[in-house]
């Protein structure tokens, strides 16, 4: 065979491993060169066009590359390129693309908001990240609260009203909500007798005879009524519980195992009293914010 | 070692060749071409969505191919596409070599187009060779700068034809002369005219040489037994090499009595060659599997009335007088998943479901206790239309006895074609009405009035916390 002769001998690196594996040694192609000084060629249109070598302290800003943007307070600034300059434009942009639907959103009321897809839907999205950046730190990311501290607003029991004025309201001025502690007024019996009474109203009846008892110092020596109201359903505009239904905003009844757990719960609250404060975001949000925010909530619960 | 680290391209000028495999390649190319070209101009009737035939929308986030539309969510269709793609490349090139390379690979079929324009404006082999090493004159000048022309002609076709698959053709291109397109479609366009100009013009074989990196992972799917083009050295050369024909030399006995192989030394084979290589050194890595050394061989073989298939379609062990062994684990099981993945795939493009439900608790918190002792849990239910007719469904609850179902203002859901919505379902159960923690129940979802009878049912699940489960 001559196969030998016609082929033509294959440069290698001369190494062989495992006995026949060798590396052919075959020149690069010339154009793989040209590739390489293609890339420096870039490298060096790209620091005259992008900010890149540190001088001193400072650095090439590059040029042919401003970067024009209006800040949330109106002010025109044009710098070089940087991401935070190119952030600032996009955000600017964004601020432009919703102005039309923030401008339909102050124009409308809550009814024509909720009737209208397109604009509940932009309502409902934009209080969503509203929510989780100025109220959620109380109130939780999904609105549930903290028991004892900040109101559940899921459920359907509201403090201070549920309709859509009464809670754009209490975003705006914020709420004071203030329960006396009766220790120094009331005996332990009347404290405890009165617990028994107010879980009873919600459908907890264990002791007749305490609760008889309980309603007597509700209504006469506790005074309770003034604020909750002789039928015990509290009163709006006070923003006191209402003590009849099964819902919970300080003494944890819900979470409590057993009966004397309840009182206890009951008891230590009417003994101690508490305060809450919701501040008010009239100056901190703009009226559109607001009125989306007051839509949000008043969807999470399905309000009055 | 050489003088040089680095090796200029050298000119390949390759021959025409009339024959069984260029009239494959010649068919496969017209037909791609055609589909290729022509398939953006293509309408289709649909009562929804765009009229042409294949689009992919992707401002609106769907593909039309055909009657079959892709959302974003059957990406992993493309998937399933890929890996037939990749089995069938593996597997092809267990039984028969770089076939895909040399026969439907585009930078084969375009650099086949290039040639054919060369050849076209300049001549054959032989002609352009010499125009290749006259000195510069209009006569040069001309050819050259027309071929040139010819193939960035060809080149702006090819990249405005794929940027026409994403838009509506017709209206596209008029934008685009009218200068009104967006930037992306002129930006596509510009960037696949260079490219194909580039490639199929100026690199060639430098693509598969060095770019290509299914060229280098093909070779190794190959073993002894895989299809090669390959050069019968054991009949073209016999004891004393190949030789030109002479007296006492003319026939494939005489040859044979001389010990002389019957290989007569045209070099046609060679000339024929897009990438250059002679096959009778043996197989290497620059073939394509292109086969045009076997039509050229195949032509002069019968010229001279030797038997045809000094070079052809063999395997190693074929040559060296052995068995070729095709049915073997590898080749079997890469058949077999690839029969697996275009099932699984046909079945779920068959399968697809026209109207979607998707139900998702939410979950931050699970459960809220209302103030007439209920629980209440929600639910984010999605619903997508697919088809092209508007739908209304009502929906309702299985298998929760005694609870109540809000979804606000949407007592009946009705969707335009093609449109998705999201609601939120709130759910309110008393406590005592179950006895675990964790209750299954099924949202289901009823036609209203539409030709659709189909139910969907979402399985899902109600949470009551476990204190207040026994409190009657």
């Amino acid at each position: 065979m001559s196969s030998e002769k016609t082929k033509p001998t294959v440069q290698t690196t001369g190494h062989a491993w495992d006995g026949d594996i060798q590396e052919f040694n075959n020149p690069l192609p010339t154009w793989w060169l040209w590739t390489f000084y293609a890339t420096v060629v870039f490298a060096i249109i790209y620091w005259v066009l992008f900010p890149a070598w540190p001088v001193g302290k400072d650095y090439t800003k590059g040029v042919m590359n401003e970067i024009t943007y209006t800040t949330s307070e109106g002010k025109t600034k044009t710098t070089h390129w940087n991401t935070r300059s190119l952030l600032l434009k996009e955000m600017q942009l964004a601020r432009e693309s919703q102005a039309k639907y923030l401008k339909d959103i102050n124009a409308s009321t809550f009814e024509q908001i909720a009737a209208d897809e397109e604009k509940s839907a932009f309502a409902y999205s934009a209080a969503k990240v509203l929510f989780a950046d100025n109220c959620a730190a109380c109130h939780q990311a999904g609105g549930d609260g903290v028991i004892g501290y900040y109101p559940n607003l899921l459920d359907d029991a509201w403090l201070w009203g549920g309709s859509f004025s009464n809670i754009q309201e209490t975003i705006v001025k914020g709420r004071m909500g203030a329960m006396p502690g009766f220790k120094s007024r009331l005996t332990e019996k009347q404290i405890s007798d009165v617990s028994v009474y107010v879980l009873s109203l919600s459908g907890d009846v264990t002791d007749a005879s305490a609760a008889k008892r309980g309603k007597a110092v509700f209504n006469n020596d506790g005074g309770c009524t003034a604020c909750h109201g002789a039928d015990a359903k509290g009163i709006i505009t006070m923003g006191s519980a209402n003590l009849t239904d099964k819902i919970w905003t300080i003494a944890d009844v819900t979470g409590a195992d057993t009966f004397d757990a309840k009182k206890a719960a009951v008891s230590d609250l009417i003994k101690n009293g508490k305060s809450r404060e919701m501040p008010g975001w009239k100056d901190r949000l703009t009226a559109a914010e607001i009125k989306m925010l007051t839509f949000y909530v008043h969807q999470l619960a399905g309000g009055k | 070692m050489s003088e040089s680290p680095f090796q200029d391209r050298i000119e390949i000028f390759p021959r025409s060749v009339k024959g069984r495999y260029r009239t494959i390649k010649t068919s496969i190319l017209i037909l791609a071409y055609s589909v290729y070209f022509l398939l953006p101009w293509l309408r289709w009737d649909r009562e929804v969505g765009p009229d042409q035939a294949v689009l992919f929308d992707i401002d609106g986030r769907r593909f039309y191919i055909f009657d079959l539309v892709v959302y974003a969510q059957d990406i992993f269709w493309l998937a399933g596409i890929l890996l037939i793609a990749a089995f069938l490349l593996f597997f092809v090139t267990g039984l028969a070599g770089r076939v895909f390379c040399g026969y439907f690979c585009f930078q084969t079929l375009w650099t086949d187009v290039f040639i054919f324009i060369e050849k076209l404006v300049q001549g054959e082999r032989n002609a352009r060779i010499k125009l290749h090493q006259a000195p510069w004159s209009n006569e040069k000048a001309i050819k050259m700068g027309l071929t040139h022309f010819l193939w960035l002609i060809v080149a702006l076709l090819t990249g405005l034809s794929f940027t026409l698959y994403w838009g509506n053709a017709p209206e596209l291109i008029t934008q685009m002369l009218g200068g009104d397109a967006p930037f992306a479609a002129y930006a596509t366009t510009l960037f696949l005219t260079l490219t194909t100009y580039v490639m199929a013009g100026l690199a060639r074989e430098q693509v598969c040489t060095y770019m290509c990196p299914y060229a280098r992972f093909q070779a190794v799917m190959f073993d002894s037994d895989t299809l090669i083009v390959a050069y019968d050295e054991a009949r073209g050369e016999r004891e004393n090499g190949r030789q030109k024909p002479r007296k006492g030399l003319m026939t494939s006995a005489e040859r044979d009595n001389a010990s002389i192989g019957d290989c007569i030394d045209c070099g046609y084979c060679v000339q024929v060659c897009p990438t250059g290589i002679d096959i009778r050194n043996g197989m290497q890595y620059q073939c394509t599997s292109c086969a045009l050394c076997i039509d050229a061989c195949n032509t002069i073989m019968t010229s001279i009335k030797f038997p045809q298939g000094l070079i052809r379609y063999s395997s190693e062990h074929a040559l060296k007088g052995e068995k070729t062994n095709l049915f073997k684990a590898k080749n079997i099981g890469y058949a077999f998943t690839l029969l697996l993945t275009i099932v699984v795939l046909v079945w779920s493009v068959a399968n697809r479901t026209e109207v979607e439900m998707l139900v998702q608790q939410i979950r931050q918190p699970l459960s809220v206790t209302l103030s007439d002792g209920r629980v209440q849990n929600r639910y984010d239910i999605k619903i997508n239309n697919k088809t092209t007719k508007p739908i209304s469904y009502r929906i309702a609850l299985q298998g929760l006895n005694g609870a109540e179902l809000d979804m606000g203002r949407f007592s009946e859901i009705k969707l335009a074609a093609e449109h998705s919505t999201k609601l939120i379902a709130k759910v309110r159960l008393s406590p005592s009405a179950v006895s675990q923690s964790r209750t299954k129940f099924n949202f289901v979802m009823t036609p209203a009035d539409s030709e659709i009878n189909e139910k969907i049912i979402q399985q899902n699940v109600f949470y009551v916390p476990e204190k207040q489960l026994n409190r009657k």
